[in-house]
């Protein structure tokens, strides 16, 4: 599935052991792919290959990340891989949904991928629907975070310095029996399916995802950006002056692809 | 999510996630179905060779091809119709049969305008030049197989693809309104193997395409 390209320096190539691997679940909000667009942009990460794939609607446009005339003109399809060896990161970035009946195909690929390519962790961003919040969740912050067993040995102290909350499982049978929880990730696309099976088959992977609803969701990417950064440093986060709170939300860049999100210009003749 | 009304509705997500598929689990019935469904859409390319004969396209002999060009929509294949194909210069070789919710193709090569088909035609004075024209619409699961049925058999040395195709002017991003954009226009992708001279502007972002072209 994994098709290694020769563009971009040849240091970046296709040696993947030990690295932290990023994955946008294609979920509400499409929250996870947007953050994902950030890091990819504000790391100038290279493009070291693509996903050869059936599951995903086949699409295709220029460079989203161009700056300037002379690299806007490469070739950008659905499911693109980026690396930047210097910080040990390679990153996934999905651009469409998936084909009814192939998200359980491509969850099977990708961790066979992961498990391959000797990744040493996955980080999934992802988003649930707001709606479905219940009243805890309404208050404090709308961010959580899910660790496999294998990752929770690995980082489970760190989790709790930086005081984030786990994701909370909520009642199978509400009403009826209590007692039984489930994960329950509404909106989350694919986000649940790969985390039960990363459970089963002992890789290390984490889950970061926040409660959101469609509409203009790129204050939620950069939400989600800084709490990903909050653990994995990939950018400097500023201390702002004037409240004291670490914010790394002015440090993204935003791609150029992002422009024209909501519609054309106007036509002067409607006024 | 609750509506002014205060009613609360499922609010569909513009991220393409349906709760539904995760929730059921797939019973052997639906297995079935489902695996009869997926023969139903199953794509067939019949080729005629050399000698007239139909036959189901096999992985054994590759055409040998320098150019291919494809024309997807009704009105690339109009296009094609209107000012390339004719009787003298081009034969028919092969025809694609498939069928989803929107069309049906059949198998044979004598078709109206107004049908939707998928036919190859060959240069007849210069037979590795061939030409694609795809009116019906090919559905999002049976994109690929189309791709991997139609190109597994042509030989891909120095082979020029061209993929002819529409979209409305309404889709296209622009900074201004499109109202005032002089239409129709030309935009074209290219791959960096494609060395020679584009005969119109390339597509910006946030521009895409997508469906079968893409693919």
């Amino acid at each position: 599935m994994f098709v290694p390209c020769e563009c971009g320096g040849g240091s970046a190539g296709s040696d993947f052991k030990g690295f932290t691997l990023l994955v946008p679940a294609v979920s509400v909000g499409n929250v996870g792919q947007l953050a994902i667009d950030l890091v990819i942009s504000t790391l100038g990460m290279t493009k070291v290959g693509y996903f050869y794939t059936d599951c995903l609607v086949p699409m295709v446009g220029n460079n989203p990340y161009a700056t300037a005339e002379e690299n806007s003109m490469e070739l950008s399809i659905n499911a693109e891989v980026y690396s930047l060896p210097s910080k040990k990161l390679v990153v996934l970035q999905i651009r469409s949904p998936f084909i009814k009946n192939k998200y359980r195909p491509f969850c099977q690929t990708l961790l066979s991928w992961v498990k391959s390519s000797k990744c040493a962790r996955v980080i999934l961003l992802s988003s649930s629907h707001a709606y479905q919040c219940n009243d805890e969740q309404l208050l404090g912050t709308p961010l959580r975070y899910l660790l496999t067993p294998d990752l929770e040995k690995a980082v489970g102290g760190l989790m709790q310095e930086l005081n984030w909350k786990e994701m909370e499982k909520v009642a199978a049978y509400p009403g009826i029996n209590d007692t039984e929880k489930v994960l329950h990730i509404p909106g989350g696309g694919i986000t649940k399916l790969l985390f039960t099976e990363s459970c089963s088959k002992e890789i290390q992977m984490a889950v970061l995802l926040k409660f959101c609803s469609e509409g203009d969701n790129i204050p939620d990417a950069f939400a989600l950006a800084d709490y990903l950064n909050e653990w994995l440093q990939l950018v400097q986060s500023e201390v702002s002056a004037s409240n004291n709170s670490t914010d790394a939300s002015s440090q993204w860049k935003i791609p150029s692809s992002w422009r024209l999100l909501f519609g054309n210009g106007l036509p002067p003749a409607l006024f | 999510m609750a509506t002014f009304f205060g009613e609360v509705v499922v609010a569909p997500s513009r991220a393409g996630v349906d709760d539904d598929e995760e929730a059921r689990e797939e019973t052997p019935e639906d297995r079935e179905i489902r695996r009869e469904l997926e023969k139903k859409r199953e794509i067939d390319i019949l080729w005629t060779l050399k000698s007239g004969a139909s036959t189901e396209s096999s992985a054994d002999e590759l055409f040998a091809c320098s150019q291919f060009i494809v024309a997807i929509g009704r009105n690339a294949a109009a296009f094609l119709s209107s000012f390339i194909l004719d009787s003298v210069c081009w034969e028919v070789v092969g025809v694609v049969k498939l069928w989803n919710e929107w069309c049906r193709t059949t198998s044979t090569t004598n078709v109206l305008p107004t049908d939707s088909f998928c036919l190859f035609y060959r240069l007849i004075s210069d037979p590795t030049v061939l030409l694609c024209q795809c009116s019906c619409y090919v559905a999002e699961d049976q994109q690929f197989q189309w791709l991997e049925k139609v190109f597994g058999c042509m030989q891909k040395e120095g082979l020029q693809v061209t993929v002819l195709s529409t979209c409305p002017v309404a889709d296209y991003k622009t900074q201004e309104s499109t109202l005032t954009l002089p239409s129709p226009f030309l935009k074209a992708l290219k791959t960096k193997e494609f060395k020679e001279q584009v005969c119109c502007p390339l597509l910006e972002q946030p521009n895409i395409v997508r469906d079968l072209p893409a693919a």
